[in-house]
């Protein structure tokens, strides 16, 4: 594929049902594009994180096609292309077990790095989210705060240096000061590393201070697609819903949207 | 005559039976380790077996000690009088609680750590080995603690088959009505297993203590209801 302005991701009539029976993306079609932030916005349970599941392959389509970098996602080694994809997970993304260290250094390991190389990386990341690596490496995430787990997170999910983050909700955990400080550092950070990202929330504000471009999904259908200027004038009665928040204190965003998930 | 004489005065013999005891223990739980911690593996990437091969393990465990050792004498190849006869029914006591432990231990993992491992692309076997293990590591040894202490109980039963140990002194004991040598066999054998408990313990809290995203099941589970030794 043309690298330039063409779709890093793409969703091909994509639907996805559990066993059940119950669908929870329907007919989904909508392209990322290379080194945009596109964020899927929705309330709890309209398929948003099932949507960037579909993506790194830990679900699969039950109908139609999710390609990315040009190959169908069930066409990709599934560890091959789960390396190529920096996750960041809300709250328990970091194994108990390891210390901050191995966390960050998972990826570099998975894929056979020379321990120089490797630990040079962890510190030039450790850095990079504003965490002393003499302090903090040997920690295990039960020794860090709701805050520096997410740092480590992100951190991690760099590690390999890969074209593209899916987040997950990647600040829904932490109490509000810490997550405006975040995403405040995280805008920059974004700035500066011009990646794709495809950026999952159920957070109004946090959506529009991160998109490129909004996807609002409301029960596993698409609504809403366009640029956060746009989204604020959008007509569909769940945009109108998520925009009549944003007049409200922003206390009560949360309830309004439901909880996490 | 008192116990300490009569340990003393047969020092050799006791040391003889001590290291019969050992090592029927030590095989026994080796043999144990080998095939249950795999099957307990096993189990958990095909749950659906689960309920047949842990029936099948609980049941060896339901077989009175005696009548197991009794039953497995006629077999040919396996059976026979002697130590390998006891090492096979001590394997087969020994199986539940591994496999069970490891089994749950892995399963009960929270499945967003697992999910998270998949996630950065990591192999079936880097997950078992990098994570799962790890994480079920403290359950897995409750699980051999477990089997230890009831292993050293139930071999003292082996002598009856001519297993040798220190059940060789109790069952002399019984058959000349003599406490003191009962005791010599007996008091042993209660140390010995309260050393593996202790030790054991140890390493299981080292391991298995302080362990965010894991629950700890099961872990002195089953003690309490075996009595066979």
């Amino acid at each position: 594929m043309d690298r330039d302005n063409s779709a890093i991701v793409q969703f091909r009539d994509v639907s996805f049902r559990l066993h059940s029976g119950r669908l929870i993306v329907s007919n989904l079609n909508l392209d990322v594009r290379r080194s945009e932030v596109l964020v899927l916005l929705g309330r709890s349970g309209s398929g948003k994180t099932t949507t960037l599941k579909l993506i790194n392959g830990l679900l699969t389509p039950s109908a139609g096609t999710v390609i990315v970098d040009g190959m169908p996602t069930t066409d990709w080694n599934p560890t091959e292309l789960r390396r190529r994809i920096g996750y960041v997970i809300q709250d328990i993304g970091l194994f108990p077990h390891f210390t901050v260290q191995r966390n960050v250094g998972l990826v570099p390991t998975l894929e056979g790095w020379e321990v120089d190389r490797k630990n040079e990386r962890v510190e030039e990341l450790l850095r990079l989210v504003d965490l002393d690596p003499a302090d903090f490496a040997g920690r295990l995430p039960s020794q860090l705060s709701g805050g520096q787990k997410q740092r480590v997170g992100v951190a991690r999910a760099l590690a390999a240096d890969p074209p593209l983050l899916l987040l997950d909700e990647p600040f829904g955990a932490l109490d509000p000061l810490t997550r405006v400080q975040l995403q405040r550092e995280f805008r920059q950070l974004q700035s500066r590393l011009a990646k794709t990202m495809v950026f999952v929330t159920h957070d109004v504000r946090e959506g529009l201070f991160f998109a490129t471009r909004i996807a609002l999904l409301s029960e596993g259908e698409l609504v809403f697609l366009g640029t956060a200027e746009a989204f604020t004038r959008a007509e569909h009665p769940e945009a109108r819903a998520f925009a009549d928040v944003l007049r409200e204190p922003a206390r009560q965003s949360d309830e309004r949207t439901g909880g996490s998930g | 005559m008192s116990l300490i004489d009569f340990l003393i005065r047969n020092r050799q013999e006791f040391v003889t039976l001590t290291l019969q005891h050992l090592l029927l223990v030590g095989v026994s739980t080796s043999i144990a380790i080998l095939i249950g911690v795999p099957t307990g593996i096993l189990l958990t990437r095909r749950p659906r077996l689960s309920g047949p091969v842990l029936g099948v393990a609980n049941t060896f465990q339901t077989i009175p000690s005696l009548a197991l050792f009794g039953f497995l004498i006629p077999l040919p190849f396996l059976g026979g009088i002697g130590a390998s006869t006891a090492i096979i029914a001590l394997v087969l006591y020994a199986l539940l609680p591994i496999i069970r432990n490891t089994f749950v231990g892995i399963r009960d993992i929270d499945p967003a750590v697992r999910e998270a491992g998949r996630g950065m692309g990591m192999t079936d076997r880097q997950l078992l080995l990098m994570v799962e293990i790890p994480l079920a590591f403290g359950v897995i040894v409750a699980g051999i603690r477990i089997t230890v202490v009831i292993g050293v109980g139930v071999a003292t039963i082996a002598a009856a088959i001519g297993a040798g140990g220190l059940g060789v002194f109790i069952f002399r004991g019984v058959a000349t009505v003599n406490n003191t040598l009962i005791l010599a066999g007996a008091l042993p054998a209660a140390l010995m297993a309260l050393a593996a408990d202790f030790l054991l313990g140890r390493l299981e809290r080292r391991f298995g203590a302080a362990r965010a995203g894991v629950v700890q099941p099961h872990t002195a589970e089953g003690l309490a209801s075996r009595g066979h030794a």
